[in-house]
């Protein structure tokens, strides 16, 4: 059962959302490893696919905090914009890189997000 | 907002949103701290991080569907399962100790970077021994 990708899938999904309740990180730095780990995408697929989902999770968590009035709308186009061009730079700067690199600063990212845990 | 604040605001966003487009995350790691220090309280921050996740992954989503690397169906499916994973995490955080999960999640995060790293290490030694 749990070789079937779907299943692996849907396993991801939910811990990913689990980790951005519980700790206030997104669910990104959960999909990617593990969509590469477990799944057999190649990183780039990895990040690309985490990107939708994202999304997503992120949409219908603005949809739940809008209703309580905690959205700063001035402060998100603050951050959101220039990070938009941020973003197309970051895609762009990807497809320069090989595989091995991108998981390789990855791995750097999440070693970097597990100290400031164990740390804070 | 001061112009120090907004300096700040728009330089921490472009350097989120390369980690986002980089990386696959939403920024959120980056964007959360910064609102914070702009004087947002911690809800505040968790909510308007995902209103500045939305336009920063939706930039990633088109560019990466030109690359051709978005698998749409499994991020369909990451997406609606994570969000019946939210409700579960809201039921676990009530009940158990911040720093515990806190400590939990680092040590998990340190031992997958690992495998991460053993993974790209051989593969770069696989592909030099292809060449």
């Amino acid at each position: 059962m749990l070789s079937s990708q779907p299943v692996r899938l849907v396993g991801i999904g939910l811990l990913a959302g689990l980790l951005s309740a519980l700790l206030g990180v997104g669910g990104g730095i959960a999909i990617v490893p593990l969509l590469i780990l477990l799944c057999a995408f190649e990183p780039r697929e990895a990040a690309a696919t985490s990107l939708g989902a994202v999304a997503i999770t992120a949409l219908a968590g603005v949809a739940l905090y809008a209703v309580h009035g905690d959205v700063r709308v001035g402060y998100a186009a603050l951050i959101g914009l220039p990070a938009v061009g941020g973003a197309l730079a970051g895609t762009a700067l990807q497809q320069r890189v090989s595989g091995a690199a991108l998981t390789l600063g990855f791995a750097g990212l999440l070693t970097g997000v597990g100290i400031w845990m164990l740390a804070g | 907002m001061s112009a120090t604040t907004i300096a700040l605001g728009l330089a921490l966003g472009a350097v989120g949103g390369v980690l986002s487009g980089m990386f696959g995350v939403g920024g959120g790691i980056l964007f959360v701290p910064t609102l914070v220090a702009l004087g947002l309280g911690q809800v505040e921050a968790a909510a308007t991080s995902l209103l500045a996740v939305v336009p920063t992954a939706t930039a990633g989503i088109w560019r990466q569907t030109r690359y051709g690397n978005l698998r749409v169906k499994p991020a369909l499916v990451l997406g609606v399962a994570s969000i019946a994973g939210v409700e579960a995490g809201v039921t676990i955080a009530t009940s158990l100790p911040e720093h515990v999960l806190r400590r939990l999640f680092g040590v998990v995060m340190l031992l997958v970077a690992a495998q991460l790293g053993h993974r790209a290490f051989r593969e770069r030694a696989r592909y030099s021994e292809t060449r």
